[in-house]
């Protein structure tokens, strides 16, 4: 009999576990009406369900814009559900900072919504580029989170250096298109009422960045990143905030500026992107969450671009 | 009776957190078997030739797009005895013949680098046939890349607006010496598997297919290269020039495209 209640503990516990995933799913306010979820500081897992960017929404008198869906349809699902318990109004927009799937993979979770998709002008083309790749990969990452995933193109673009601006309802949000930085088609999103800034990933904060895009492209985008008049930041990865995100650009511009500084001098010695991946950066060991996973892929691709100077 | 049924549980449990835990990339099948006969047919590939060659690719792909392969010989080229091509297999790409260089009995010691994508988990192999006709293989494992970096270029619009641009790279070389030379196209290599959602088709490939090295017009290495190869192809290469002379470089592409450069020494 005891037997018994052991293993009908043990079940309940599966139960729960597998369950309360959803419940644990939290939004913080990071200033009024906008709300995120921070991503964990790991690759995509089945047990994290792709949860590793920030992801969020923002809510006007109209309507919701939803900023980055979520790194598989299961999250997106869960995004969802945490709009539904702050407000009733509609989801009008889901705009993605850029192609990578833990930004884009829960837009399937708003297909009910009939919403405006919004990105880069150049998304389009780096969905369709990369889409099979993503989809076999992520498939077998994610397992059952990735069931209902969808790659879902933008409605509407903006053009590089145009901004647009909509309206969730006295609530102006302007949306910029960056020429190629992280990746090729990197869009922020700022909210003029409380002067808010979601940036994709052109800042990670804690985790290292991952570079998918151009070096010298990036470091300039920074530049202008550093004279923006904002009170919060949100960033593609790691904590929001009124005061960490001016550190950690200035953390990010140091750690690509020593990488850019140290490849050149390779390449000008006509060393290799080996010589590089061994040689560059090691100072930078223990600042960055993830290290290991991206440093020499980072070192690989600026290497290659850096070529051409 | 009770602690069996603990045990049972115990097992199931730790399955299942394994079940979760393995990455599913790995190669399910091992095709070197298939590719073998495909590309070698019946003839003898002599195994772990690590007497002859050895080759060097990171453990894990850290970009996708771009995965450095080294291949050196460790007996130098002779007029009587020497490596006439190697061939390079990645068994779990799209398409695994990734490479094919022909070399000149007068290069010495070979040493040769590439970059190549890289898709999923994979044996790289280095496969040298000599000019008895012998074939001699080494070969390494590349765990794939983790997460966002796809094989696909970062930016398609910058590799198309320095298409057929080249550069010809060395130290500063001494006749008689063995000196290091880097040959890049700049290219986006399209590999015709990308699906255009707007127009509802493939990408059309468009990648370079021949690269074809000279030092005063004598053949050094000729390389036919295939939809494995990174954007912007790199060849570098050793080689000793004998003379005073030209190392020349000529490209030529999937449409027929032709691209040169070259640089007096």
């Amino acid at each position: 009999m005891k037997t018994l209640s052991n293993i009908l503990g043990l079940f309940a516990l599966i139960f729960l576990t597998s369950s309360c995933a959803d419940e644990n799913y939290s939004v913080a306010e990071v200033a009024t009406g906008i709300f995120y979820h921070q991503g964990i500081d790991e690759d995509p897992t089945e047990q994290n369900i792709g949860a590793i960017a920030n992801v969020g929404f923002i809510i006007g008198e109209r309507c919701v814009a939803v900023i980055d869906s979520g790194g598989s349809y299961l999250e997106g699902t869960y995004l969802r559900r945490a709009i539904k318990k702050q407000t009733d109004l509609p989801i009008c927009y889901v705009i993605n900072s850029h192609v990578h799937p833990d930004h884009l993979l829960g837009n399937a979770a708003f297909k009910d919504d009939s919403p405006q998709f919004i990105g880069h002008e150049k998304l389009p083309a780096a969905i369709a580029a990369r889409q099979d790749y993503f989809a076999k990969t992520f498939k077998e990452i994610l397992g059952e989170a990735y069931t209902g995933s969808e790659f879902i193109s933008p409605t509407l673009t903006v053009s590089i250096d145009q901004p647009i601006t909509i309206d969730l309802g006295n609530r102006i949000l302007t949306l910029t298109a960056y020429s190629t930085s992280h990746t090729d088609n990197d869009l922020t999103v700022l909210d003029n009422l409380t002067k808010t800034l979601w940036t994709g990933d052109l800042l990670f904060i804690g985790r290292i960045p991952a570079l998918d895009g151009s070096i010298n492209g990036w470091l300039a985008t920074m530049q202008k990143l550093q004279s923006m008049d904002l009170n919060v930041v949100i960033p593609g990865h790691g904590i929001a905030g009124n005061k960490e995100w001016k550190k950690g650009l200035l953390d990010q511009i140091r750690y690509f500026t020593v990488l850019r500084t140290e490849i050149r001098e390779i390449i000008n010695n006509m060393g290799t992107i080996e010589e590089a991946t061994q040689t560059v950066g090691l100072e930078e060991t223990n600042k960055w969450e993830l290290f290991q996973l991206y440093h020499r892929r980072n070192i690989t691709a600026s290497f290659v671009e850096l070529e051409w100077e | 009776m009770s602690s069996r049924i603990f045990n049972l549980i115990v097992i199931s449990f730790a399955l299942m957190s394994f079940g979760l835990t393995a990455y599913a990339a790995t190669p399910k099948e091992p095709l070197w078997p298939i590719l073998k006969v495909a590309y070698f047919g019946d003839k003898v590939i002599r195994e772990d030739a690590t007497d002859l060659l050895v080759i060097d690719a990171p453990k894990r792909a850290e970009d996708a797009a771009i995965v450095p392969i080294t291949v050196k010989s460790l007996v130098a080229q002779s007029a009587d005895k020497y490596i006439k091509n190697i061939h390079i297999v990645i068994d779990n790409n799209p398409e695994p013949y990734s490479a094919n260089f022909h070399l000149s009995p007068k290069l010495g010691l070979i040493d040769i680098s590439t970059r190549m994508r890289v898709d999923q988990y994979t044996f790289v192999r280095a496969i040298a046939e000599m000019n008895d006709g012998s074939l001699h293989m080494v070969s390494r494992f590349v765990k794939a890349s983790g997460g966002c970096s796809a094989p696909a270029g970062k930016d398609a619009a910058a590799a198309l607006a320095r298409l057929g641009k080249m550069q010809i790279r060395m130290r500063k070389p001494t006749v008689g010496e063995p000196v290091q030379a880097q040959v890049i196209i700049s290219h986006p290599n399209y590999n015709g598997l990308q699906f255009d959602q707007a127009s509802r088709r493939y990408i059309a490939a468009h990648y370079v297919k021949n690269i074809n090295i000279t030092y005063n017009d004598k053949p050094l290495i000729t390389v036919d290269t295939g939809i494995s190869v990174s954007e912007d192809p790199s060849i570098r290469f050793t080689f000793t020039p004998t003379e005073k002379g030209t190392l020349k470089a000529d490209a030529a592409d999937s449409t027929g495209q032709v691209f040169s450069e070259h640089k007096d020494i």
